[in-house]
């Protein structure tokens, strides 16, 4: 069994650490806020030797993706790290790196997109990005973030899988605050990543291969799009049974879907990413009054859990989503359509309120949590939900 | 697994190596990428002092040497950047545009 060491770390620094023991060959990488303090402390790592990583310096986050994707298809193992406007700088190389199936593991520092300009929490990044075919996971905490970073390894690598894993973590609200988290030894994280072995290295001399070749009209990129699309939904099973290999190991648990108090909960937030500790501790208060409310916090973005959300919605009398990012034009946030779509097939139709909450790191307040779950009880006690979707602590007329 | 490119017509997406990968080494000489060029370089043999420096940094492997000298442009893969016609210390390179006749040698 590994040894523990608590420490009292960032979010960054804790990725940072998981990164030095998953051991890459090498590392790409461009400093953005808030991701800087990543790459940083990695840097510090290979210069004390601390982890022998190639180690690249490049002029921006298309280069970093893009030296990368160039290193994973010679045979190493990667990693790097972005945030906002580096995450939509490296768009093209995202699907370059998916398309070509390069285990590639980054953590996103999650962060607003220009303009106007803000360097504070939301998702309009990773959402941004949502297509592009990267397994995607999300943490709540910095303790989640250490974790997420270490699975991520084991899922971009399988063999049924061969895809880049994103990890998420709250852009100053995970990344910059200190918390408690408990970091295994050295030699078990090593254990449990193994070493990778390319099964199609560039530089492999004595078999030698060609990467990013050309399929064009009547040539097989549909049929690629497809073995992508079945890649990725592989990837549900290696990210469960990753997870329980992970829990056994670390003693913590894991589930794409993790859920609080829906055992017998009549309405419930779900919720992505920091915000889960806010709607917990609300939850907590109005339970302690008699309420059964609950959360459902979605801990994997990519693939979506459908089955899983329809699972512990269906019943309910109101659901709330809370999206920290826009889908401008459309019915609600990113993660509002997808629970939507999820609950299509369940035999009773719960009705589900969308709110957009926190864009550029706008205050999530307790109070604002409060009011969330009084609509979900006016909804249940059948009073109409709010009209449309509800712009959560906006300024706004009276 | 050899990848038998005549066949690919057939397959279904299960059968192609995941990610585009062909398993065989592939070699630019198969594809004419010279096709777009505007300009194509022209060299005057007399001026040329064989310091092959034109030879290290054309970006496309483009000027062919036989025993230690320049020989001809390979104007199948040449894009006609220039860049050989800028490092000549001797000037012995020019761009000429596509189609125009080539410079008579003086
Ligand atoms: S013009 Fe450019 S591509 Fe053509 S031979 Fe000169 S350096 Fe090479
Ligand atoms: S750089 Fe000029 S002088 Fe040197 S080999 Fe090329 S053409 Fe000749």
């Amino acid at each position: 069994m590994p040894t523990h060491k608590t420490l009292a770390a960032t979010g960054n620094s804790v990725v940072a650490e998981a990164m030095r023991q998953c051991a890459p060959d090498v590392m790409a990488a461009y400093p953005i806020t808030p991701q800087t303090t990543i790459v940083e402390e990695f840097a510090g790592f290979v210069a004390k030797g601390r982890v022998h990583t190639e180690y690249v310096t490049v002029e921006s986050e298309h280069s970093a993706m893009s030296a990368c994707v160039g290193a994973s298809a010679a045979g190493a193992r990667v990693m790097t790290a972005t945030s906002s406007q580096g995450l939509a700088l490296m768009w093209e190389e995202l699907h370059i790196a998916s398309g070509m199936r390069l285990p590639i593991v980054m953590a996103n520092a999650n962060r607003a997109i220009s303009a106007p300009i803000n360097i504070h929490c939301d998702h309009s990044d990773i959402m941004g990005a949502r297509d592009s075919g990267w397994v995607t996971y999300f943490a709540e905490t910095a303790q989640e973030a250490y974790d997420n970073t270490i699975m991520a390894v084991r899922v971009a690598e399988h063999s049924d899988v061969m895809l880049p894993v994103m990890t998420c973590l709250d852009g100053f609200i995970t990344t910059h605050s200190i918390d408690r988290v408990s970091v295994m030894d050295d030699e078990s994280v090593a254990g449990f990543v193994g070493s990778y072995k390319p099964k199609n290295a560039l530089l492999d001399t004595d078999a030698p291969v060609l990467h990013g070749a050309f399929a064009g009209l009547g040539g097989p990129y549909f049929e690629f799009k497809k073995q992508q699309r079945v890649a990725i939904e592989n990837a549900r099973a290696v990210i469960k049974s990753v997870g329980e290999e992970y829990s056994a190991l670390s003693g913590r648990p894991f589930d794409v879907v993790e859920t609080w108090g829906m055992e017998d909960a009549e309405t419930a937030i779900v919720v992505i990413g920091s915000t889960a500790g806010n709607a917990r501790h609300v939850a907590r208060d109005l339970r302690a009054k008699g309420q059964k409310v609950g959360i459902v916090k979605i801990r994997v973005w990519r693939p979506f859990p459908y089955a899983e959300l329809a699972s512990v919605l269906k019943g309910l009398k109101a659901v709330a989503v809370l999206d920290r990012a826009e889908s401008f034009g459309a019915e609600g946030g990113p993660l509002y359509l997808e629970v939507r779509s999820a609950l299509y097939d369940a035999e009773t139709r719960v009705p589900v309120v969308g709110y957009i909450y926190g864009l550029g790191g706008a205050d999530v307040k307790l109070e604002l949590m409060e009011k969330v779950y009084s609509d979900l009880s006016d909804i249940a006690a059948g009073t109409a939900a709010p009209a449309g979707l509800v712009y959560l602590g906006a300024r706004e007329e009276a | 697994m050899k990848w038998d490119i005549s066949q690919m017509g057939s397959w279904t997406y299960k059968q192609f190596p995941p990610g585009a990968v062909i398993p065989e080494a592939g070699n630019s000489d198969d594809y004419v990428t010279g096709g777009w060029r505007s300009e194509r370089p022209w060299r005057n043999d007399e001026k040329c002092t064989q310091c092959l420096l034109c030879w290290i940094v054309c970006p496309d492997s483009s000027i062919r040497v036989a025993d230690e000298k320049v020989t001809t442009f390979d104007l199948e893969h040449c894009k006609g950047c220039g860049i050989c016609a800028q490092v000549c210390p001797v000037d012995a390179i020019d761009m000429v545009p596509e189609g125009c006749d080539l410079p008579e040698v003086k």
